[in-house]
């Protein structure tokens, strides 16, 4: 009970976050750094799950979100400098960064069976509210066709990575 | 000599019952995380080439165990059908990629 209920906290976190900028409009180089923001905070949580998950699964899940994180953001990358646009740091990534790092430190004073479940749980959560900001800000405020069409692979990998996640946690109980 | 090198070509591919002389290469695609043809048919003996033009590490993984092919980025596996029966199929890193494979048995050769 009391992970689901920090999930559902961190969740309402996530989505209050995104809310913040809903009445200015984001412009490409802030939807960009919102997008990279969110899978480097990804692979920083999986890093950390590989030096603390004892579950096999647990550790092949958050080998997984390294190395699909890391592959969009390289794509991330090169679609900024091709279209030279520079990143602008906003509130909403600060807000995400934040909140990540009071989830990492969170999670860090867990060990074991612990561990595995509220990181799981927090990844479901998390992808969640990733998707949803991707739906209902992220892509539509795009005006660049080649982010759009980024960050619609972006949510399919999320999309995919929230399902993942969920048959783990199934897994775990 | 022609005619006992073809002689020993048909007698092979008539022994050979396990691998049907007509076995075609079927290629199904996994890009942008959408696995097409959603629908795939093909006979028992036949190839599948499955290949990933992501980024990303796919699986094709059978939902009723028949068959798990890991694809690393941006490289293509091969699967050879070896049951008949219909078969969906995921990919495990990402259970939103789903299609389904008709497999159909080797028709029976008239005498």
């Amino acid at each position: 009970m009391f992970v689901r209920l920090s999930a559902v906290i961190a969740v309402m976190g996530l989505l209050s976050s995104f809310a913040l900028t809903e009445d200015a409009k984001l412009t490409d180089p802030q939807i960009a750094h919102i997008a990279y923001t969110a899978g480097v905070i990804d692979i920083a949580a999986a890093k950390q799950a590989l030096s603390q998950a004892s579950n096999k699964e647990v550790r092949a899940f958050a080998e997984d979100m390294v190395l699909d994180h890391e592959a969009v953001n390289k794509l991330a990358l090169d679609l900024v400098k091709k279209l030279k646009v520079t990143p602008e740091d906003n509130d909403t990534s600060k807000t995400l960064s934040n909140n990540a790092a009071d989830k990492l430190a969170e999670l860090g004073k867990l060990k074991g069976a612990e561990f595995d479940k509220a990181y799981v749980a927090n990844e479901v959560a998390y992808h969640k509210a990733v998707d949803s900001a991707l739906e209902t800000t992220l892509i539509p405020n795009a005006t660049n066709a080649e982010l759009k069409s980024l960050l619609q692979t972006g949510l399919k990998i999320f999309q995919g990575h929230e399902q993942h996640a969920e048959h783990v946690a199934a897994s775990l109980k | 000599m022609t005619p006992r090198w073809t002689l020993s070509i048909v007698a092979a591919l008539t022994l050979g019952a396990s691998v049907p002389a007509d076995a075609a290469t079927i290629q199904i695609t996994m890009e942008n995380l959408v696995i097409s043809p959603a629908e795939t048919s093909a006979k028992v003996g036949d190839t599948i080439e499955l290949i990933n033009k992501d980024v990303f590490a796919h699986t094709a993984t059978a939902g009723n165990g028949d068959f798990d092919v890991t694809m690393p980025p941006n490289k293509t596996m091969t699967l050879v059908l070896k049951k008949a029966g219909t078969v969906d199929y995921y990919c495990r890193f990402h259970p939103n990629m789903k299609a389904t494979l008709v497999v159909e048995p080797i028709p029976r050769e008239t005498p």
